[in-house]
């Protein structure tokens, strides 16, 4: 098997079942957290909360009050991970691409050096947050397997792409499908570890802002 | 210009062929400069290659065609310009080729037969087209199968060299169902030499400067895992195309005939494979040094590369999927709903059972017996 | 019948709903959790930290409700809870816990780790692992009426206490009156001074009152040992009187998960709405406040500052009314670092201050209120939860600070007009 026939396996038939199993996954574990259901709430909620399930939606990816000054490793290599990871899935051109392909939508790209560089920032926020879970004595105690295989696997894809890119270890068209290989991987796990995360974050936050909210505070 | 003549000419070589058509040395050896550039040899080595192509005797080659277009020979046949290397056909003695030779029938057997034993194990073979392993009869010439003669003419050659994709990979008539059960010279053939010569059709020059490697060394050049000379497939096109720094900044024309296609900018999204094929378009462009497709405004095919028929769609970007559908995610998100339904179902039946067996907490009952 | 493993994991899978299945899939282990818990951040141990506080109810809902947890239990490849888990869990889902949900407040994910423990602790509760403290407070109010032990005649006696202090009559058990007021154990026991203090405020704004001879305990052990059956007979008893007296509004006292309890899971266990309304006595006041039912004259001198009781405040947003209230009736009045909805609990909260072996924890923790009141430079500081109170005034003694915690409505019927015309 050439490299152009891994490729064309990549990009073929071993996409559209990582993609199938990541829809089937994803849609699986909603029904999963939805089909235990919430008992009706009979204590009367306050009128003109502040606070709400959709409000705390988006306000949760601020941090909380204090929280930042004593805490702005996680806060900030977070942030610039997460950040990173945006703007090289969403604003590569080529992977712009690939989403017009699939939804017929498309929008401007950012050029290529910009997205080069959030990729390298993202992976340096990704090694920090890794040397942290191992120092950290809190984060030590809550990581087991799933943690650094949710971090592995999100490495992967950034820093495949990245060598692709940039033409390391490995010629363009091998590294080009092992990054898609890496994506595919990162599909098929996502759905059933904390990377699920992606989608549920944004159920929890709305249960946490209702249940506060109801109560008359903005959470 | 005065014309200096060839010094040591012996009777019988290629430098005496020269001669006699009127090719000056000065010409001659412009020829081997820009052999040897293309080769990516070094610079002294013209003066070496001059010399050794004058003394050398005219090679035999023989050329045998299979499943192919005869999109090859016509490639070859068109380098006539620079006029230089028409005078590859002066460095060797074509003794056998369909579509060139004046014979036919049994004469021109024949004269694959008398040059086979008269060169044995010296002679060069060029092979263009897939060999069907399916059935026999798919392609025969004078009543023998494609895999006879190339097994046969391979015996005794000293090296083989597989022009164009067909013959190199397979090619087209290998693409998906491959209803000929085609195969590529080295399925066949494992004990010569091969060089592979893929496009589809080769460059001309590409061709060129693999005989002249040879008939100069004796040997064959550099390969890479493919079989492919080092020195004109070295790079991909895209790593040489003269759009690469749109594809650098990330500016991509849309379509094929909007403003950014009008700019020149990268070809990528509407499906360009120059970043994954290799070859030496980029570089010596056809022609004459005139044009290579991405300058004409189209994509790189991939023409070059092994299965390059079946990867994908020539306007689909390599970021994009090959085969997906949205149907395929549809189905998907309905397998999906389904096992959710009956992990809803489990879900619920065992809430539903932990509420039957629930017993009412008293205060009584906070303590367990064994404490 | 008694408590046993199973009937504690069949509780924790009644217990398991989608906004618990949400947050479990939604944890990435960051750990900032940790960071809002006062009992990591003033001992820094990692055991301490929230998410990992709920381990043993993850585990029955990765095993009970999703696919692959299920898979790997038919396989044998998952950890079954233990009793021996449970029971070295129990330190942690209660003694460290005060259900503050401070933490809920940070998680970046919006996991709300208090509605988990809450519900945690029904397991925790049917399988035996609650501690002796809370059983103890559970019986009592059970069987004897209020965790404290108080009965009616105790109550009795403190209605003539303040009767004769204040010659104001205490009304008791009178029908279609417009509030209700109930008390905490503590209150009737350690600070009478809220009786008194109700009864000059009622009268200033001219409403009609009473108690209720069958409802006057408005603590609510059921709610902190996690038991919803044992917490639903006692919320029964105050609707029961409520409805018996066809009162308006019921008034939930100085006691933070009296509120809770009352207000916000009251009517989710008695399976209805309410017929009538709960305030707390702040809403109440400033209810008065706004309508100008209240009228104070002067101010307190001293640097006061406010302590957030968890369950009135964050998880009950009544924020506003005592910054309201405080406004007039004191001059000097400082917010500390992290007040209002992101305040420090007392380190009581939760019913760790019924739990014995909790105590040293307890004052350990209590250096970051510590910390945060010396910032302010305060000489008193004021609260509106008999719990917190108690808690803060032990902590402080613990520590030699000499600062003197009192009760908003007190303070503010300290400075009632109509009280100093008396005079």
């Amino acid at each position: 098997m050439t490299h152009l026939d891994l490729l064309t396996f990549a990009r073929g038939s071993a996409l559209n079942w990582a993609l199938m199993v990541f829809v089937a996954g994803v849609v699986l574990r909603l029904f999963e957290i939805f089909s235990l259901g919430r008992k009706p709430d009979f204590a009367k909620p306050r009128s003109n909360s502040p606070g709400s399930g959709w409000r705390t939606m988006f306000t949760r990816s601020l941090p909380a009050q204090g929280m930042m000054k004593h805490h702005a490793v996680s806060y900030i290599s977070g942030y610039v991970f997460h950040a990173g990871l945006f703007l090289a899935i969403f604003f590569l051109a080529a992977h712009i691409a690939f989403f017009r392909s699939m939804t017929g939508l498309s929008w401007p790209n950012l050029p290529t050096p910009l997205v080069d560089a959030s990729v390298v920032a993202a992976m340096v926020a990704l090694g920090v947050l890794l040397a942290h879970r191992l120092n950290s004595p809190v984060k030590r105690l809550l990581s087991g397997f799933g943690d650094y295989l949710a971090w592995a696997v999100t490495l992967l894809p950034l820093l495949t792409g990245y060598m692709a890119y940039h033409h390391l270890l490995f010629e363009y068209t091998l590294m080009l499908a092992l990054h898609l290989f890496s994506v595919e991987l990162l599909l098929v796990v996502l759905p059933f570890t904390k990377l699920f995360h992606t989608f549920s974050l944004f159920i929890s936050r709305w249960y946490n802002g209702d249940i506060f909210g109801r109560k008359g505070v903005a959470s | 210009m005065k014309k200096t003549p060839h010094p040591e000419v012996i009777p019988g070589t290629v430098g005496e062929g020269l001669l006699q058509r009127g090719v000056t040395r000065r010409e001659f050896l412009k020829f081997c400069t820009a052999m040897t550039a293309m080769l990516a040899l070094p610079p002294a080595m013209a003066e070496v290659m001059a010399a050794a192509i004058s003394k050398a005797r005219r090679q035999s080659v023989i050329w045998l065609s299979f499943q192919e277009c005869t999109g090859c020979t016509e490639s070859i046949t068109r380098s006539h310009s620079p006029t230089l290397e028409n005078l590859i056909f002066d460095l060797i003695s074509l003794d056998y080729h369909h579509t060139l030779q004046a014979a036919s029938g049994e004469a021109a057997e024949q004269a694959r037969m008398q040059a086979m034993k008269d060169n044995d194990g010296k002679y060069l073979l060029i092979v263009d087209g897939s060999i069907p392993l399916g059935n026999p009869g798919f392609s025969c010439i004078a009543g023998i199968s494609n895999h006879d003669m190339l097994v046969e003419t391979a015996k005794g050659a000293a090296a083989i060299v597989a022009v164009g994709t067909c013959a190199a990979f397979g090619g087209i008539p290998k693409a998906d169902p491959n209803p000929t059960g085609a195969v590529a010279v080295s399925d066949i053939v494992k004990d010569k030499p091969i060089i592979n010569v893929p496009g589809c059709p080769p460059i001309p020059v590409v061709m060129t400067g693999v005989l002249a490697y040879f008939l100069t060394f004796g040997s064959i050049p550099e390969l890479d895992s493919l079989g492919r000379p080092k020195s004109f497939y070295g790079d991909t096109i895209h790593d040489r195309c003269y759009r690469r720094p749109f594809y650098d900044q990330g500016k991509f024309a849309q379509s094929f005939d909007d403003e950014a296609a009008r700019n020149g900018w990268c070809l990528f999204k509407l499906g360009c494979k120059g970043p994954v094929t290799y070859n030496a378009c980029a570089t010596t462009k056809w022609n004459d040094g005139t044009s290579f497709p991405i300058q004409s405004g189209h994509g790189c095919i991939g023409c070059s590369e092994p299965n390059f028929w079946d990867a994908g769609s020539f306007y689909k970007a390599l970021s994009m999927p090959v085969s997906m559908t949205p149907s395929m995610l549809g189905a998907a998100a309905a397998v999906g709903a389904a096992a959710g339904v009956a992990i809803t179902w489990h879900n619920r039946s065992t809430k539903a059972a932990a509420k039957a067996a629930h017993e009412k907490v008293t205060v009584q009952e906070l303590t367990r017996e064994e404490k | 019948m008694t408590a046993s493993l199973s009937k504690g994991i069949n509780s924790f899978k009644e217990v398991i709903d989608a906004p618990i299945a949400s947050f479990f899939s939604s944890c990435v282990h960051c750990g900032l959790c940790a960071e809002a818990c006062l009992f990591y951040t003033t001992t820094g141990d990692p055991k301490y930290t929230p998410i990992h506080k709920l381990e043993p109810l993850r585990r029955v809902w990765q095993q009970e409700y999703t696919l692959l947890g299920k898979l790997g239990k038919m396989l044998g490849l998952s950890k079954p809870v233990t009793d021996a888990e449970l029971a070295e869990w129990e330190p942690l889902v209660y003694d460290s816990c005060t259900m503050c949900a401070r933490c809920a407040m940070v998680c970046p994910v919006g996991n709300d780790m208090t509605y988990m423990i809450r519900k945690m602790r029904e397991g925790m509760a049917a399988s035996g692992h609650a501690p002796a403290g809370l059983v103890g407070a559970s019986t009592r109010s059970v069987e004897i009426g209020s965790p404290m032990g108080v009965r009616l005649p105790a109550v009795k006696a403190q209605m003539k206490h303040v009767q004769a202090d204040t010659g104001i009559e205490i009304p008791l058990d009178v029908m279609g009156a417009e509030y209700m007021v109930l008390m905490s154990s503590m209150e009737i026991i350690n600070f009478p001074e809220y009786l008194g203090a109700v009864a000059k405020i009622m009268k200033q704004a001219g409403k009609s009152w009473t108690l209720c001879s069958e409802a006057f305990e408005a603590t609510n052990s059921g709610i902190q040992i996690g038991a919803s059956d044992i917490a639903r007979v006692l919320v029964q008893r105050i609707v029961d009187g409520a409805e018996k007296l066809k009162v308006k509004t019921v008034i939930s006292p100085e006691c933070g998960h009296a509120f809770t309890a009352l207000r916000w899971e009251g009517p989710n266990l008695i399976g209805r709405p309410y017929t009538f309304e709960v305030l707390h006595i702040l809403e109440v006041l400033d209810g008065f406040r706004s309508a100008g039912l209240l009228k104070t004259t002067g101010f307190e001198e001293a640097r006061l500052t406010f302590h957030d009781p968890c369950q009135l405040v964050r998880r009950g947003g009544v924020l506003e009314q005592p910054r309201n209230l405080l406004k007039l009736v004191a001059k000097n009045y400082v917010e500390s670092a992290d007040h209002g909805k992101m305040n420090w609990c007392c380190g009581g909260g939760g019913g760790v201050s019924a739990i014995e072996e909790a105590e040293p924890l307890r004052l350990q923790a209590f250096k970051i209120k510590k910390t945060q009141l010396e910032e302010t430079g305060a000489k008193t500081l004021v609260t509106a939860c008999a719990n917190c109170r108690i808690v803060l005034e032990e902590g402080l003694e613990h520590y030699h600070m000499n600062i003197p915690v009192v009760g908003l409505t007190e303070m503010i019927a300290a400075h009632l007009t109509q009280e100093k015309e008396a005079r």
